[in-house]
């Protein structure tokens, strides 16, 4: 009796694990299968077109799951994310282009170059938190958005740098490649959540969720509050410059939106839709976002959607409205998103308590200002 | 020297418009703790509103820019009212959400006005004076930085009245001082957080109507620019500051056209290092508390 709840518990350890494993073999099995989904997935599985679409999923996962890094584990809401995705994908492009050197030094390149702006901006914008820190994180990546637009000699300004293929190897060149792209854009997402699970778990993990909740507390135990973030913050980073290497890699070429407010909205939405705090929720939130992106905008080209009236037109056919609609929704109706509520509802079968990780936020939000207003 | 007056007058201008943004933003998060970012949305829907006004009546005369300032104001204010009643007043007390859903309307407001009124920027034009300059010590200064001083002036005027004079500026800034005070002595501090939303909006309103003539285009991105830098206005003048943010929008814009014109091109990156700097010294802003 007592030997089969262990053997029971044995295995409810090891599934998340068992079950990561398999999914991630039957993604890499997708190109060779004829699978399809009418209405989600435009072609049978092992068509460009589909392994493209499922290829761009992946990167934008890879970059929820670093920003959940930042949000859930960190507690920092950045409004500044994208420059790190965009520091990737222009530095590898940059690297490529202007100094002419193979891919892999170029992929290296550009990571330490994401990691030394994120050290810089990071360290600056630290000195505050909170919202204060949203708005400096926003400005940083303005700034960087507008030298990227300025600089047209070195980053193609509005019209947007493409990959110098030449120094690429040929097997991640061209249409007929996407099956290899798709297996380097799978290996960086299982990189980036492998890196991401090492850090939740790891003692820095630990310290910044501390951080998070109670950061007085973790600087009377001798520890210092601001390194932890700092470090979390730089590996977010690092880890969104891999996605947007991967994204260059992938579209072979970037725009000045890498770099925008837009896509580190984009991200919150993807993150918030799927649950702040969960890295599964991150991966299902940037698949799902791109995937609904993909179709509404199909959807908005449609002719069923251009015979309406135009009260209905003008809506349905901007995707970006209808996602920011729902993004509203899933804020004030399903504030722990898809993966919270799942959890939550899991939880409260085995009756334990749930409380979700923007709530968690609030509440230590709440404890931070409460001293403040003491003093006051 | 002519160049020189020509800078300080047109940062003084620009700062003025940013003073129009920012100060709604200062006032409502110093008194409910909420980033705004909506307010960009506020404005741009202003801005349309106020060239729809203008064009039904004619665009040159004055009664028609008078006009579309007033209602770029009310829609402000009644787009900003709905948004607090509709969006941040269920969220009492969730800061983080209430970040997230000004966000998410933002977003959506700027693909709405997109399909609405397309994505290319719609060129204005306003009554002639506008477009013409007038000469201050050799300098030829385009006459809309004088109205958007003028329209500055009157709002800060207006608002100081109403935060010294009136019951309801009062609440609102011992709110800002200590809400849990104020709502321990039993007055309804939620009614001053419409109002103040509702301010803020008619502020914003006036000023994207103006943001408009200033840029001579208006597009659904409008709001998002400025918004950017009222933010950065609202950090170097301490959150919840108005004088602060009357303050910082000057420095922050006459420091913007003098690294314009002297250092070439160069302002908006001037005006991140500035935020970084006094980030770094001082962390509350110019005129903040210290926390």
């Amino acid at each position: 009796m007592t030997s089969q709840t262990t053997a029971g518990r044995g295995i409810r350890r090891f599934l998340p694990v068992i079950v990561g494993v398999a999914l991630v073999a039957f993604m890499a099995m997708l190109p060779m299968l004829n699978l399809s989904l009418p209405g989600i997935l435009p072609t049978p599985t092992y068509m460009p077109g589909t392994l493209a679409l499922l290829s761009l999923c992946m990167v934008f996962a890879a970059l929820a799951l670093s920003y959940n890094l930042l949000l859930g584990s960190g507690g920092m809401l950045s409004f500044g994310h994208a420059l790190y995705f965009g520091a990737g994908a222009y530095g590898l492009g940059i690297a490529l282009e202007h100094f002419g050197v193979p891919l892999w030094p170029g992929v290296f390149i550009a990571l330490i170059g994401g990691m030394v702006i994120a050290l810089a901006t990071g360290a600056v914008a630290m000195r505050v938190s909170g919202i204060p820190f949203a708005m400096v994180t926003l400005a940083f990546a303005q700034a960087g958005s507008v030298l990227v637009r300025r600089n047209s000699q070195i980053t193609g300004g509005e019209e947007g740098l493409s990959l110098a293929t030449e120094h690429v190897p040929d097997f991640l060149i061209g249409v007929v490649n996407t099956r290899n792209l798709y297996w380097f854009t799978l290996a960086v997402l299982v990189v980036v959540y492998l890196v991401t699970l090492w850090v939740d778990t790891s003692r820095l993990g630990h310290l910044a969720r501390a951080t998070r909740e109670n950061e007085q507390r973790v600087r009377v135990l001798g520890l210092s509050p601001y390194r932890v973030r700092l470090v979390v913050f730089v590996v977010a980073a690092v880890l969104a410059s891999l996605a947007g290497v991967a994204y260059m890699l992938l579209q072979s070429g970037t725009v000045p939106r890498a770099v925008s407010a837009d896509l580190t909205i984009t991200i919150l939405v993807m993150v918030v839709l799927g649950g702040v705090g969960f890295r599964w929720g991150a991966i299902v939130g940037g698949v799902l976002y791109t995937l609904l992106d993909q179709r509404l905008t199909v959807l908005a080209g449609s002719e069923a959607i251009a015979g309406l009236p135009d009260f209905l037109r003008v809506p349905l056919s901007e995707p970006l409205f209808l996602l920011g609609v729902l993004f509203i929704l899933v804020v004030m109706f399903l504030p722990g998103g898809i993966a919270g509520t799942i959890d939550a509802a899991v939880r409260r079968r085995r009756g334990e308590k749930a409380r979700g990780a923007l709530q968690q936020l609030d509440d230590a939000d709440e404890a931070a200002e409460a001293p403040v207003e003491v003093r006051a | 020297m002519s160049t020189l007056v020509l800078t300080l007058i047109t940062g003084v201008g620009l700062g003025a418009l940013y003073f129009l943004v920012a100060s709604g933003l200062s006032l409502i998060y110093g008194l409910m703790h909420v980033l705004n970012f909506a307010h960009g949305a506020f404005l741009t829907l202003s801005a349309f509103m106020g060239w729809m006004v203008a064009q039904a009546l004619g665009t040159d005369s004055w009664g028609s820019f008078l006009m579309s300032l007033l209602v770029g104001a009310a829609v402000g204010a009644v787009f900003a009212t709905l948004t607090e009643l509709v969006l941040i007043r269920p969220l009492y007390e969730r800061h983080i959400e209430q970040v997230l859903v000004t966000v998410g309307l933002s977003f959506a407001a700027v693909a709405l006005f997109e399909g609405i009124w397309g994505t290319d920027p719609i060129h204005i034009s306003g009554p002639p004076w506008l477009r013409q300059t007038t000469e201050v010590l050799g300098a030829r200064i385009p006459n809309t930085y004088w109205v958007l001083m003028i329209a500055a002036v009157l709002v800060l005027a207006g608002l100081v009245l109403f935060l010294k004079k009136t019951r309801y500026g009062m609440i609102i800034r011992a709110g800002v001082e200590n809400r849990a005070m104020v709502t321990a002595l039993g007055i309804d501090v939620r009614r001053s957080f419409t109002l103040v939303f509702a301010i803020g909006g008619a502020a914003a309103g006036i000023g994207g109507v103006l943001a408009m003539h200033y840029s001579t285009f208006v597009s659904a991105h409008l709001g998002a620019t400025l918004l950017i830098f009222a933010f950065i206005v609202t950090v170097v003048g301490g959150l919840g500051s108005l004088t602060g943010a009357a303050v910082a929008s000057v420095v922050v814009a006459v420091l913007q056209q003098f690294a314009n014109f002297y250092l070439g091109g160069t302002g908006d990156f001037i005006v991140v290092i500035l935020l970084a700097v006094v980030l770094l010294v001082r962390p509350s802003g110019l005129l903040g508390r210290k926390a």
